[in-house]
């Protein structure tokens, strides 16, 4: 199995059935998983925002969701966030693709690139940065995390972690 | 029609299906018209009613979920509209109150005076298409979009009411969820 193969089944295991996002060059080798996979139902959605309004009506209808996105995207989606995900309390996992992480990447990720930790720290919503050794372990400590406290939790990738 | 008058006509009609109320005036009034536990009231996030009526149709294929939406709601997220119309679930009602105003903020004007919202969601393919301008087209176009397959539309033209009377929805959000999954039997 290939990394991003591998990549959703922890997903599944972890227990998350319900798979929208809006698509991030970095997880491109993950979303063409996903196309292969018609079975896994995955949604590509129009915006940020509107994939974690389908993320909380999944929730509500039962399923336990996951939302990809890329970073800049997590600032486009922090009224959703903080006005529907965070006060009705809606476990869903964020996965979300970190560009300008190190401040070497295009101008148009310059600003949200070193934002964007401190997006989440803002709402606040609990977040792992993993590594290739920690992807494994993050998963769970999200997928405990999200349980626990009825939030959204994000893991947060730098290029190359996860695909 | 009122705006309040015409979403308790579209609950009168309403047996079994969840419905997802767009926040503002919209949430209000159909909370006092009828507040089952099927109802969820989206009280912020504006513009996400259709989206999250999108993901729980999806969940739920077998329930029919209706969104009550308003036009400047649905101006702040058209492209759900390419969604529904892409992924086609047949068990999706789009109702949409256009008072051609942002109501709930004091009646500023919206696109709709000149945007058809109703040739939007027909060019995105939706099924069924239908607009409804006088009170008496409203129960039989109900009725009918209620025995059929979706993605359907419809789109009420209601009167610019600047304000309504309908208290604020009383429970916690929280609540509205436990409620909500509990009526659709999640444990």
């Amino acid at each position: 199995m290939n990394r991003s193969g591998a990549f959703i089944e922890m997903l599944r295991e972890a227990g998350f059935d319900f798979f929208t996002g809006v698509p991030d060059s970095t997880f491109q080798p993950l979303l063409a998983e996903f196309a292969s996979r018609p079975d896994l139902g995955y949604v590509t959605a129009v915006s940020e925002n509107v994939a974690v309004g389908i993320a909380t009506g999944s929730y509500l209808g039962g399923r336990r969701p996951v939302v990809f996105m890329q970073n800049s995207g997590l600032a486009l989606a922090m009224n959703a966030l903080g006005s529907l995900a965070a006060i009705y309390r809606i476990p869903m996992l964020l996965v979300v693709g970190w560009r300008g992480h190190d401040g070497t990447d295009s101008p148009e990720h310059a600003v949200l690139g070193a934002a964007t930790l401190r997006l989440l720290e803002a709402l606040p919503l609990p977040f792992f940065v993993p590594d290739a050794e920690s992807l494994a372990s993050d998963v769970a400590r999200a997928a405990q995390t999200l349980d626990a406290q009825n939030l959204p939790c994000a893991l947060v990738f730098r290029p190359g972690v996860v695909c | 029609m009122q705006r309040a008058d015409a979403i308790a006509a579209v609950l009168s009609k309403i047996s079994d299906e969840i419905v997802v109320t767009a926040n503002g005036w919209i949430s209000r009034e159909a909370c006092a018209a009828s507040d089952r536990a099927e109802n969820f009231y989206m009280l912020g996030s504006m513009g996400l009613a259709s989206p999250i009526a999108l993901g729980l149709a999806l969940a739920r294929p077998e329930r029919r979920v209706v969104v009550f939406d308003g036009d400047g709601n649905l101006l702040m997220t058209l492209g759900t509209l390419a969604m529904i119309g892409d992924l086609r679930p047949p068990n999706f009602l789009h109702i949409v109150f256009d008072n051609e105003v942002y109501g709930s903020t004091g009646a500023q004007r919206s696109a709709t005076a000149n945007v058809a919202l109703d040739a939007l969601a027909l060019a995105a393919g939706y099924v069924d298409v239908r607009r409804v301008n006088h009170a008496n087209e409203l129960d039989a176009a109900i009725d009918s979009l209620l025995a059929t397959s979706g993605p359907s539309f419809l789109l009420f033209k209601v009167d610019a009411a600047a304000n309504g009377t309908a208290p604020r929805v009383p429970h916690e959000p929280e609540a509205i969820v436990t409620r909500v999954r509990a009526g659709l039997g999640v444990p």
